[in-house]
């Protein structure tokens, strides 16, 4: 592979990776909701947060680039006070991946946190823990296999994310192609060669993470 | 000072039979409420409730003058702020913790230390002195999945104390153990309540946990309490037919062990002396509740002759009472036995009150259950 190939390879990692890590706490957060909770406008949440696993990747790009776009309510903020630019930077490809790789989490790390027995959470009440102290003793390290099974089932989907990264980050070789927008480019110009090793780096790494994310996620 | 519970609530469940309970107490000091019932009585809800772990839907819990849940205000105590100790009924070790780190578990955090106002170093202190009053010295690193039954409830009862609850709240404790290792551990926790001095509410379905390890029983049938008193005179005298099918007729006297030989024990109640069979006694135990189910009192009128079981009580016909198609029969034999006939047994026998009979129990129909003293 070329220099320039891995490029596309290290900088998809990298962006996946700080994704994965950007969609965690709100993940977590989510997932422990939704496992745990009883509250009004459940259902609502459980909606919207599995929307970006059927809606075409293409519209979740859109409304990002509504809400990020210099213009858009949370990018006017970001520009006006901290002068930020996220759309069409490297900043764009990790929103997009975090929130497309956010429902697959989601739904797996809930299903570990469900797999928890409450007995052990209310103990631990009885002996004096506060909430927070709760979720990081004792349903977090219960639930840690499977949480990090669902870590990596969501990093596998933000290496092969196309619609949405193409939509809000574009196509700008070296600050914002990644792996899968390469490689549709490289289709388009008729390079089939460097677009087979450029699947090929891509199927290793999806092969890796989904195998150890399925491994984690195996009961014991 | 010494508090108790003072608690009158009810607890709704989606498609099932509300759990209503009155005017339940537990007395201070060092008492053990047994809460005592069939399984699915409510016995463990009620726990729960205590624990603040269900919210009643209806009612008051008071401890001492603090009130803990009050369903009209809306009033509700946070578990973790009631300071009690609570043993559910797997115990609940926390898997992924060392032996030292479950009993540790309540002393550490902010929350709780500001609770205890009590130094690192102090807690340690706790910590080591606990593993040491229970015996588990040693096992410290281990993981629950390591320690035998026996072990595990004594974690569990330590990272229960360690804190030093107000209020220690067990639930079946030994039902998690082997019958031969329950034996054991039953005389053991026994010792253990007694030396700590918590008030406990313990909840049982087994009537000889109930007698070794109570003072005051209360007992639930279908999520009522229906009567509550001394253990010894509630199995004793039940006080209508529903409690005496939840605690079985049965007579409970205080004896003292005379002999043991060969699993044979000979045993003095009142001014009789009555032999048992009971190989799995803890060897030199002195004081005993002998109890006999009135069904397992055969009576005999006239002279006995010569007959198989070990004990034969001459006894004077107190009272005759019917119980459905059974007649119970309180006899004086030294000490009050009660019998259970049917009713048909008891017309042919013409049994009026002040006959003397013959009250014939065999040995193995005694059971001995150590009491402590």
């Amino acid at each position: 592979m070329s220099g320039e190939e891995w490029q596309f390879v290290g900088f998809t990692a990298r962006m996946a990776v700080l994704g994965t890590l950007v969609m965690l706490p709100f993940g977590l957060a989510l997932a422990w909701g939704l496992a745990r909770g009883h509250w009004r406008g459940k259902a609502l949440v459980e909606t919207l947060v599995a929307l970006p696993l059927v809606l075409p990747p293409v519209v979740t790009g859109l409304v990002l680039l509504r809400i990020f776009g210099r213009r858009g309510p949370v990018g006017h903020w970001l520009y006006s006070q901290l002068g930020l630019e996220v759309v069409f930077t490297w900043r764009a490809v990790v929103i997009a991946l975090a929130v497309m790789s956010l429902p697959l989490f989601v739904l797996a790390a809930r299903a570990a946190f469900e797999e928890v027995n409450p007995v052990f959470e209310q103990l631990a009440r009885t002996l004096g823990a506060g909430e927070w102290r709760v979720f990081f003793t004792i349903t977090l390290p219960l639930a840690r296999r499977g949480v990090l099974g669902a870590a990596l089932l969501a990093f596998a989907r933000a290496l092969g994310e196309f619609g949405a990264t193409i939509v809000v980050a574009g196509n700008i070789p070296g600050q914002t192609t990644t792996l899968s927008v390469a490689i549709y480019q490289y289709v388009q110009l008729g390079e089939d060669g460097h677009a087979w090793a450029l699947t090929a780096a891509s199927a290793a790494m999806a092969l890796l993470a989904v195998l150890g994310g399925t491994y984690l996620l195996r009961r014991k | 000072m010494s508090e108790g519970i003072t608690a009158s609530f009810a607890k709704r469940f989606p498609g099932g039979p509300p759990m209503r309970v009155e005017d339940l107490q537990t007395s201070g000091g060092a008492v053990v409420t047994v809460l005592f019932g069939a399984s699915g009585a409510g016995k463990t809800t009620v726990l729960r409730c205590l624990a603040g772990l269900e919210r009643p839907d209806e009612g008051m819990i008071r401890f001492g003058t603090e009130i803990w849940s009050d369903a009209a205000p809306g009033v509700f105590v946070a578990p973790r702020k009631r300071r009690v100790g609570f043993v559910p009924q797997e115990y609940a070790l926390f898997p992924h913790l060392s032996v030292g780190r479950n009993i540790a578990y309540g002393l550490g955090g902010r929350g709780s230390q500001r609770g205890l106002a009590l130094t690192e170093e102090d807690g340690r202190a706790r910590v080591t002195e606990t593993i040491r009053w229970l015996g588990l010295e040693g096992l410290e690193k281990r993981l629950p999945r390591e320690l035998s039954g026996g072990q595990q409830q004594r974690v569990a009862l330590a990272r229960a104390v360690v804190t030093r609850p107000r209020l220690l709240l067990l639930d079946e404790p030994l039902s998690a153990l082997d019958a031969p290792t329950r034996v054991r551990v039953r005389s053991e926790l026994g010792h253990l309540l007694r030396q700590l001095g918590t008030p406990t509410l313990l909840v049982t379905h087994d009537r000889a946990e109930a007698l070794a390890l109570g003072d005051e029983l209360v007992v639930m049938d279908a999520g009522r309490i229906v009567q509550r008193g001394s253990v010894r005179e509630v199995f004793s005298r039940p006080s209508n037919v529903a409690v005496a099918g939840v605690v079985g007729v049965e007579t409970v006297q205080p004896g003292h062990v005379l002999t043991a030989v060969d699993g044979l024990v000979t045993v003095a109640v009142a001014d009789r002396k009555l032999v048992a069979l009971a190989p799995e006694l803890p060897p030199a135990t002195a004081e005993v509740y002998v109890c006999v189910r009135a069904e397992d009192v055969i009576l005999v009128k006239g002279e006995p002759g010569h007959s198989s079981p070990r004990n034969a009580l001459p006894a004077v016909v107190r009272a005759l009472t019917r119980e459905g198609p059974m007649v119970r029969i309180d006899l004086d034999c030294g000490f009050p036995l009660a019998a259970l006939l049917t009713r048909n047994a008891c017309d042919e026998f013409a049994l009026v009150p002040g006959d003397h009979v013959l009250a014939l129990i065999k040995a193995p129909q005694l059971h001995l259950i150590p009491r402590s003293t």
